[in-house]
This record gives C-alpha cells, structure tokens and sequence, in this order.
C-alpha cells in the first residue's frame, strides 16, 4: 500500500484542505487551511486540484518516513527541510524515494508549512471535507493532529516525470510586523469615534493565545459606544471581535459559526494568508479599505493566481536531469539543485 | 403582543463583513416573527438562480450570505436580496416542523432536576410537567456541531448555571439555564442544570444530514416512562431502527 508513516508528530501537524463548507447553519465550524496561498501552491506544484488535502504544520515539522516513491512540495513557513538529512528547497516539486525520511527543525520565519502530496492524502471525506476540525473531534486522521507512528495511506496515481517550481517573485517573504488591511463592519457603528481612529491608528501585538481557533490581541483599548454584546450572529474567517475588555480577537479557521461579540472589521481574503504566518509576538496595523476596493483587490489576488497557475504549468523540469551538489564554502555547507528548464 | 412581534426593522439592513461575505439584518431582538421571516427568506434565497452565493448561515435576527465577489457584484447582490426580502410579508405562513425527543427525566439522566423544583418550590413532577408540555421554537444552531438556541421556556423551571461546571456532560443532556433549556449534542463540558437524558442522537457526522435539527424547527420532550424504555430506544438508535417522530403543521403549544 502507498503510504506515508510519521515518524514524529511535530508540535501541531494536522491534514487540511479547503474545509467543511456549508455545513455552518448546523453550527458546524469550517476549519481548512488556515494559510491557502501556500496551501493551493503546494497543489499545484504536484499538479493536484488546488484545494486537495495537504498537511498543515505548526512551528516545529514532523518526521515523514516514504513508503513508496512520491511527488511532494513543501511550501509556507521555512522549517529548513531536509531529505535524508540534506537540506531541500522548498516552493518547488521534489521527487522522494521509497525509504527517504523528510524532516524539518523549527520555523526559520512564517508559522505554518504545507506539504502537498501528489498521490493525496487517502482519508475519509466528512461533509465533503477531509479538514481536521481537533476541537470538534472530526475530519483528517480520526479528529486529531498527528503523532508519532501514525500511518496515512496515499490516493493510487501514475507519478509525473516532470516537476515545476514558484517564481522567486511570486514566493511571499515573511516578515514579524504587517499591514492587514480589513473592511469595517458588520458593527463599527457599535464603536466610538475615538475607538475606531484608535482601531485604524495603532499596533497590535498576538498574544501567546494565538491557535487555529483565533488569535488574541494585546494594544490599547478600543471602547464600545454601550455594550460589547449583540445578539449572536455569524462569524467568517477574518472576523475580528472586540468584548467587554475592549481587546481584539481575530477569528481564524477553526472558529466557531456564530457568536455574541461585536465586530468592528473583517481581513480581506487575501491578507489572511499573512495573517496565518504571523505568532505570538508579531504586531499588527490594521488599514482601512473598502468594499469596493476589497473586491479589485481581490480580483487582482485571483489574476495573480492565473498568472502563477500558467507559470508553474510552463516551467516544468525533469526530475532525472536534476544535479545536486554539495558544496563547502565560507565553512558552511550549501546544498545546490541545478536543473534543466525546458 | 408588542413583545411577541418584537422589533423588525422598517427596511432590510445590510451590513458588511469582509470582502465576501455579508449580513443581511431583519431587526434587533430575538423575535419569533422576526426569525419566521428569515426562515421565509432563506427559503426564498435558495430556489432563487443568484449566482455567486456559496453559503447562508440563518442566525436569531439575521442571515449571514457569504458569496463570491468574482461571480457578482456588490450592488447587484444587495439589489437582488432586497427584492427577496421584501417579496415577503410577515404573515407569510412557515411549514412548522415539530420534532419529538423522547426525554428520561431525572436520577442519574437528569442529576440536577430536584435543584431546579426546589429553586422553584416546586415539585420534580411539575418540572417535568412544565418543560414537556411547552414546545420549543429553535431560533438557531451554534456554539458546537448540532446544537440548538431554543426559545419559549417557562420561568417557573428557570434556574441558575451551576457554580462549578461540569467537565463532561453526556451527549443528549438536556440542561436548564436561567430562562433557557438546550440539548448538550455532543459529549462537552458545561454549566447546566441537567433534567433529563434523550437516547437520540441530534448530531452524527456520518449521517447525512449530520444534525437532525434545523433553525425554525419546535421541539417537543416527550417523556419516557423508565430506564428500560430508555434502554430500548437506545439500541434502536445504535440499530438505526429507530425513527424520529416528526409532526408536520401542527399546533404549536406554547407555556401558560
């Protein structure tokens, strides 16, 4: 049987894809990726449907043993990955051998690395999602993250020859401080003057309570009008509630459906991947758009997917016209991967 | 009857939430008229062919559309959304769902149930009396897979939350909280004042749908006899024998 055996669990590794849609009204949470910039890259490095189940690695990356000769792509945080022990790049497609042994230490910059199978990842579907929402106890490998000697089996698929690999340009940086650009509402009119010039004006730290539910957040006080309480209504990826304490919360994929808090803005789709790569400690501003401009935004992220989509269709490699070499230089050991681009 | 028709805005408020998705808001209370119409609208919303919806959540005054801002524009969605919103009248007539869950009340199913007819200088029996002869209107899910806001309880069960709460409730418990009474779906932690146990299952990510109950649907408890009927409806539920009983259009009984 195809399959992959974890060797090691790493601090949180979990199967994910796009998530559990539809199935909020029953109060079911979405969970999924929670950074899918790098997840639908790492798909389509091994020419799978953008959205097919990857693993998602939080911190310190697990140990993968191969059972079988694979395709994967390791995208998202830099965990300095390894094969056997020598260092591989990531954001490309990589071609791994029956008995080779992935691993990674602990992440360099970004938070969450994703690793793409070209086989996919053979577990159950739930409410047509092979998400794992831990919390919930469903989804991916029995409802929970994975640990050590855990066996995933691998989809039945013929191995392409070839490979391709991310422009440097397209490949995001990581950086600890950003710009997240939000859209007001749905209940800025809850908030004071003051509060939401204060929202837009200053920078907010992520607390250690930062998971894949939500992230919390440290910075000066932001005051409600009357309350902080509504009567409970939706929540989407990006939410960002402000209770009693006056103290964001940033909803993120394993939130839950509903909730009693006011909101004062949501991230746009596109800066939630940033947002995914950023812990405890980074620090946030928050920029004001709005709805029409968040919808140009979010086309031109969509143009820019086509883009890499096209370029990562054409710039295909022979896996065995692959040179590696080792090289000692300024007493550090370089790993170097020439290739033959068609 | 002010109270019961609760305050539903004159016009449709829409508010944003991000660059896809958004909130369409019927009013400011929690409103049995208010959460009829929505259940009206969100019926609507569904058979009609607006393309670039992906998914409504249904909430107590509200429903939150999250759509595809590449397959439609924002002004075209609220113009379309408005159109079905007002299409509807507050009388519009709503196939009411009655759901009977079989309820043993009390003993070690329901181990706070002698707190609550004391809290009330009531007796146990009158509890059960009182919370089975209401039917509950189911204002929405949330908070955990499958579990329900329900409406319309009497204060005469009302009970506090428990000081300390428990850290693991059985699935299928059924708790009092102040003027509210909920089902526990799922194995959780929590602070109810649990009365009794139902051995049907409200949530199983297997089945398709996975939680039995929707928003709009009322609940009746209905109470079973002893342990051993209990037991019996059990293993038909684990033999997937056993039917939910579903009343359609019937009358509504609400608390004196």
């Amino acid at each position: 049987m195809n399959s992959i055996k974890i060797l090691k669990g790493g601090l949180f590794t979990t199967i994910q894809d796009k998530g559990r849609w539809n199935y909020q009204r029953f109060g079911m949470s979405v969970a999924g990726a929670m950074d899918h910039f790098a997840m639908r890259i790492a798909n389509m490095l091994v020419d799978n449907d953008e959205y097919s189940a990857v693993l998602e690695t939080t911190f310190l990356g697990p140990e993968i043993e191969f059972c079988c000769d694979e395709i994967i792509a390791i995208t998202g945080a830099n965990m300095s990955p390894k094969i056997n022990g020598e260092a591989i790049q990531m954001w490309t497609s990589i071609l791994v051998e029956e008995g080779d042994k992935l691993s990674f230490s602990g992440a360099i910059n970004g938070v969450r690395t994703y690793i793409s199978f070209s086989r996919g990842l053979d577990v159950p579907e739930i409410m047509g999602s092979k998400s794992t929402f831990v919390r919930g106890n469903l989804g991916g490998l029995e409802g929970r993250k994975l640990t050590n000697g855990d066996e995933i089996p691998l989809g039945k698929r013929e191995l392409s020859s070839k490979g391709s690999y991310l422009r440097d340009k397209d490949t995001p940086i990581y950086t600890k401080d950003n710009n997240i650009r939000v859209v007001l509402g749905p209940q800025d009119d809850h908030f004071t003057d003051e509060a939401l010039e204060t929202f837009l004006n200053s920078s907010f730290v992520i607390t250690s309570e930062a998971d894949r539910m939500g992230y919390r957040l440290d910075g000066p006080k932001i005051a409600h009008k009357t309350g902080a309480d509504i009567i409970s209504d939706g929540i989407v990826f990006g939410s960002i509630q402000v209770p009693g304490h006056g103290s964001p919360i940033l909803m993120m994929a394993d939130r839950a459906t509903t909730g009693g808090y006011t909101k004062i803005a949501t991230v746009i789709t596109p800066d939630l991947s940033t947002l995914a790569q950023m812990g405890p400690g980074s620090s946030i501003t928050f920029e004001k758009t709005s709805v029409y401009d968040s919808h140009k935004i979010y086309k031109e992220y969509q143009n820019k997917f086509e883009d890499i989509k096209k370029s990562i269709k054409e710039n295909k490699f022979e896996f065995d016209k692959n040179l590696l070499f080792n090289l000692n230089m300024f007493g550090k050991g370089f790993s170097v991967t020439v290739r033959e681009i068609e | 009857m002010e109270l019961e028709k609760g305050i539903m805005y004159d016009k449709i408020k829409f508010l944003v939430a991000g660059d896809s998705s958004l909130v369409m808001e019927f009013g400011n209370s929690i409103s049995p008229i208010i959460n009829s119409k929505i259940r009206n609208v969100l019926n609507l919303i569904e058979a009609s062919d607006i393309v670039g919806i992906l998914e409504l959540i249904p909430t107590y005054r509200s429903i939150q559309v999250i759509y595809n801002p590449l397959l439609i524009e924002y002004d075209s969605l609220i113009d379309k959304l408005t159109e079905i919103g007002n299409s509807i009248n507050e009388d519009s007539a709503n196939s009411d769902r009655i759901v009977e869950i079989p309820t043993l009340y009390g003993g070690e199913y329901g181990p706070d149930i002698e707190f609550v007819a004391e809290h009330n200088g009531i007796t146990v029996e009158e509890v059960i009396r009182i919370h089975s002869s209401t039917d509950y209107l189911l204002y929405m899910l949330g908070f955990t897979p499958g579990f329900g806001y329900l409406g319309g309880m009497s204060e005469k069960i009302a009970a506090p939350r428990l000081q300390v709460p428990r850290t693991k409730i059985p699935a299928g418990s059924t708790g009092v909280a102040g003027t509210q009474t909920g089902i526990y779906p799922i194995d959780s932690p929590g602070g109810w004042q649990l009365i009794g146990r139902t051995p049907i299952k409200l949530y199983d990510p297997l089945a398709d749908p996975p939680v039995l109950l929707n928003a709009g649907d009322y609940i009746r408890f209905t109470p079973i006899s002893d342990e051993s009927e209990y037991l019996k409806i059990l293993e038909a539920v684990n033999n997937k024998d056993y039917k939910v009983n579903i009343i359609l259009n019937g009358e509504v009984r609400t608390h004196e």
